[in-house]
């Protein structure tokens, strides 16, 4: 038995398992040891791959196993991990378990909320551990439709509207991506689906690849968020139950920047390069508008989607200016990103459960009332805006050092433009800091409000831990990313 | 002549003793047993009718008239199996009162389309495939008519006995073309004679209009959405399954058979029609709030992406549109499932609106209603999700520019598909209602048939072996 299968298998026995669950405890339970079986997996698995390495084992993939699914149609069931997807097969797990203790007190429809919340976790992690075309394929479209019921049944606001027009770009952006497999595959002229085997052959004419770049990097930059194709987001991520939110905003969105790193540009390098000047811009666009945009917002939900709309688009603009130390920065960014967009999700969703409201001018005084959960957004909030000692300074660091290396005109302005953003990030954050923990208290009502049950302050803190962990100790991290993107990196430098 | 030849027609020779056995069993049966030994009767029939289509060899008769292989063995396997779940699922209508003692005919009937079937998918000849064709078509309309004392039902007939008939007399003139032009109607020899002539092209145009009204592609797709939404459930649904299957596979069958020459001619027809179907079908269904009018064009767009295995005109796009078929009959059967107990129990009714809240009263149905929709959609982990990548692999190995324009048209319209499914789950699951369909236990055969097809959802895909099966007969 192949470790990486475990990782679809189990979410899938958590499935049968939430099935057959007769109360509310059985469905807790089973969410419980199987999100720390997971976790456990994982740490394993990071532990067994640095191993690994240290003994000096150098092939791109490690842990692969490879049996015929659609033989006739040259589809198989191949796994294996490089550095990349290990640390983001860590970051799933810590989700899942702390998004397990997120929405433990949810109503209504406890077990179905948790059987599509499963099923979602299911295709993340399929997604990372496949490397085939098909099946990577298939594992993204199983962790997209599960969002459609968990924001319309469970969401508040406009769960309506956000939750069909999340799917349908979403939806529409994986259309896009069905072209461009089907156009690699066939143009490349390879009888396998294998991406590892298909970048080695690297046949693939530059004319044939500059038509399906495209197609592929917008498909995955619906999902990473890449302007114009990010206006889902902050619907979406404002009526998601809080969970949801964390799963959505902490994983799922890198499931595009890893899509576009690893298929976009490692199978067409050469149209990776030239051109990445569009989407460079789009980019851009989507750091400084993203945060800009946070600015004027007054839901905290929405402030913070618009946040990650500039963060995801950090990421994706790292990726393409195609330096070893921008791309580790931007994994590294996707790591940061998603533990702490997922403890402001958490956060806010337990602020929003006390006082029923999340806008920031109802609020204010929450530091009085709620100091746990005050400090948590603190925390949250430097981290966010890269305060050193914690994740985000490590990753922006990382991305801009590394962005400036390239030493031409045009990449340096869209460095120069990008690095704004910091400034503006914590415009956003300081401001609703200050406007609602540290004001009057806004509503007498608040008074009575309670400070974080066990189950709240756990995740919280799993989550604090992990972000303040990436900071202070950063270097193994990018020890075991580093390997991961040099050997995709000498691809699309060829 | 030879007449051992008919033992090369063993599934054709069963299916016709099958159906004089009901015809006599409906006949002698009498007294109060005689619904459930009736329908047990053709059940254990088309059971074992689906034992001897997997067992049959492929064999030819009578100087090429009669033509199978393993692709038709197959295929005549899932329509029989899809045929034996609109009997399974037709149990609660057939009990109505003013049903009940048509019950033997309704078996009847659909054995002998069936029938009609089977011979059209294994001919080698225009003339035979003709006959089979009108075989299955005459006795359709009268199942459409079935509920005769509903309006909506005779009119359905009506629009359907007309099309049909008309079709029919369009394919036979481009059939008489071809014959003019080759001298032959052997499909072997027709192809060897066959070139880009006008009049050829003309009879091949005349010949794929008359196959289009089959199967329902636009702009041949009048009659659809009236003849569905009239027909009693069960009969709706075989036709948008069992019938649409059949033709579709006749027409991919004969395009790569017969037409093959003039392959350039047939592609750009191929192409406008699968555009116009998926477009059209999808524009309308946006717009229905009667769930099997909406159906019908859901099955229209769906025609077109079958269609969409055509382009690549090999073995492969054989198997892919054979397993297209083989998800879509049990997704499309789960919905009318489904249908039809809702139907039955919400006094003959089937608005979209009456499906608002279903989940808060009756939440296993709408949970499996869901995953067929799903499956429907092209969602996976559901076989639908399968079916349409292996379609549109089969369609992207054209590799020309124009095919891969095709693809982006129809990939397109998956989106606008999945908006209208999703319009039915979130009726079921998001919208409240005060007044909701009353909880209900549904009796075993509906459960039957649902189990079956929701096996056969989650299955089909997963199951590599199903695809693989498929392909290694269609090689």
């Amino acid at each position: 038995m192949n470790i990486l299968s475990l990782f679809v298998l189990i979410p899938v026995v958590m499935l049968l398992g939430l099935w057959i669950a007769r109360n509310l405890n059985q469905v807790r339970g089973v969410m419980v040891i199987g999100s720390s079986f997971l976790l456990a997996l994982s740490v394993y698995l990071t532990v067994a791959f640095i191993q690994a390495r240290q003994n000096g084992d150098t092939s791109a993939m490690l842990f692969t196993y490879s049996t015929p699914w659609f033989k006739p149609l040259n589809i198989a069931y191949s796994t294996g991990v490089d550095g990349i997807s290990v640390v983001m097969l860590l970051l799933s797990s810590i989700i899942v378990f702390t998004g397990t203790f997120a929405s433990w007190q949810l109503k209504p429809m406890t077990k179905e909320y948790f059987l599509w919340f499963t099923l979602l976790s299911t295709g993340v992690y399929g997604f990372f551990i496949c490397t085939d075309l098909f099946t990577m394929f298939m594992f993204y479209e199983v962790a997209l439709i599960p969002m459609y019921l968990l924001i319309g049944v469970w969401g508040s606001g406009q769960k309506e509207y956000a939750a069909m027009k999340l799917t349908l770009m979403l939806m529409g952006g994986s259309a896009l991506l069905i072209i461009g497999i089907l156009g690699i595959y066939y143009f490349s002229g390879a009888t396998t689906m294998n991406i590892t085997e298909i970048a080695a052959m690297h046949n693939i004419p530059v004319d044939i690849q500059k038509v399906f770049f495209p197609f592929i990097f917008i498909g995955f930059g619906v999902l990473g968020a890449l302007f114009p194709f990010h206006t889902w987001s902050p619907d979406g991520h404002a009526s998601a139950p809080t969970a949801v939110s964390m799963l959505h905003a902490g994983v799922l969105m890198k499931l595009g920047g890893y899509g576009c790193f690893r298929i976009a540009m490692y199978l067409l390098p050469e149209a990776a390069h030239e051109l990445s000047w569009i989407f460079l811009i789009l980019t851009t666009i989507s750091v400084v508008y993203g945060a800009l945009s946070a600015c004027v917002q007054t839901d905290l939900k929405y402030i913070n989607a618009y946040s990650s709309v500039s963060h995801c688009g950090l990421v994706l603009f790292a990726l393409l200016m195609m330096t070893k130390t921008a791309c580790t920065g931007a994994i590294l960014q996707m790591l940061s990103h998603g533990l702490m967009t997922a403890l402001f999700f958490a956060l806010i969703g337990m602020i929003y459960g006390r006082t029923h409201t999340r806008d920031i001018r109802k609020l204010g005084g929450l530091m009085k009332i709620m100091p746990f959960l005050s400090v948590g957004y603190v925390i949250a909030g430097l981290a966010n805006l890269g305060l050193p000692g914690f994740s985000g300074f490590i990753a922006e660091m990382t991305i801009f050092v590394g962005s400036f290396e390239n030493n031409d005109v045009f990449h340096r302005t869209c460095t120069i433009i990008a690095c704004t953003s910091i400034v503006v990030t914590a415009v956003y954050i300081l401001r609703v800091v200050g406007k609602i923990l540290f004001e009057k208290v806004a509503d007498p009502h608040y008074e009575q409000l309670t400070d974080a049950t066990w189950d709240e302050r756990f995740s919280v803190c799993c989550l604090i831990f992990c972000v303040a962990g990436l900071g202070m100790a950063p270097l193994w991290v990018s020890n075991v990313i580093n390997g991961g993107v040099s050997s995709v990196l000498s691809v699309i430098n060829f | 002549m030879d007449y051992s030849q008919f033992f090369s027609m063993i599934p054709e020779a069963t299916l016709m003793v099958a159906l004089v056995i009901v015809f006599l069993a409906d006949l002698i049966l009498k007294g109060e047993n005689k619904h459930s030994a009736l329908s047990l009767l053709t059940g254990v029939l088309l059971v074992s009718q689906l034992a001897v289509c997997f067992m049959q060899t492929p064999a030819e008769a009578f100087s090429g008239l009669y033509v199978s292989t393993a692709a038709t063995n197959i295929m005549k396997a899932i329509l029989t199996g899809g045929s034996l779940i609109v009997v399974i699922m037709a149990q609660s209508w057939l009990q109505r009162a003013d049903v009940a003692d048509k019950e033997g005919e309704f078996y009847e009937l659909l054995i002998s389309t069936l029938l009609g079937m089977y011979m059209m998918m294994s001919s080698g000849h225009f003339l035979m495939f003709f006959l089979g064709l009108e075989m299955a078509s005459v006795p359709m309309a009268c199942m459409v008519a079935l509920d005769k004392c509903r309006k909506e039902s005779a009119e359905a007939a009506a629009k359907f006995i007309i099309t049909a008939t008309f079709s029919s007399g369009v394919m036979l003139y481009g059939i008489s073309f071809i014959y003019a032009m080759t001298g032959t109607l052997y499909f072997d020899d027709v192809v060897n004679y066959i070139d880009a002539t006008p009049m050829t092209i003309m009879g091949l145009v005349f010949f794929f209009s008359g196959l289009g009204f089959k199967i329902s592609l636009v702009p041949f797709h009048f009659w659809t959405a009236d003849t569905y939404q009239g027909a009693p459930t069960a009969v709706t649904g075989y036709m948008s399954v069992v019938s649409k299957g059949a033709a579709a596979f006749t027409l991919m069958a004969i395009l790569m058979k017969v037409f093959a020459p003039i392959a350039e001619y047939y592609e750009y027809l191929l192409y406008i029609v699968i555009v116009l179907s998926i477009t059209v079908a999808n524009l309308f269904a946006l717009r229905q709030n009667e769930l099997k009018r909406f159906m019908a064009f859901s099955s229209i767009s769906q025609a077109g992406y079958i269609m969409l295995a055509a382009v690549g005109s090999n073995g492969m796009a054989l198997s892919s549109l054979i397993y297209y078929v083989l998800v879509y009959v049990v997704a499309n059967m789960a919905v009318f499932t489904v249908i039809n107990v809702v139907e039955t129990r919400g006094k003959g009714n089937t608005r979209m609106s009456c499906y608002d809240g279903f989940y808060q009263t009756n939440p296993k149905l709408s949970f499996l209603m869901t995953l067929a929709l799903f499956s429907l959609a092209g969602i996976p982990p559901f076989a639908g999700m399968f079916s349409k990548f292996f379609v549109f692999m089969a369609a992207a190995q054209n590799g020309s520019f124009l095919a891969y324009f095709v693809l982006f048209i129809a990939l397109i319209n998956t989106v606008a598909s999945l908006y209208y499914y999703l319009l039915i789950v979130k009726a079921m699951y998001i919208k409240s209602n005060d007044n909701p369909l009353p909880e209900f236990r549904s009796d075993c055969n509906t459960k039957l048939a649902l189990g079956l097809c929701t096996a056969g959802i989650v299955a089909f895909g997963v199951c590599s072996c199903v695809y693989d099966w498929i392909a290694a007969a269609c090689i």
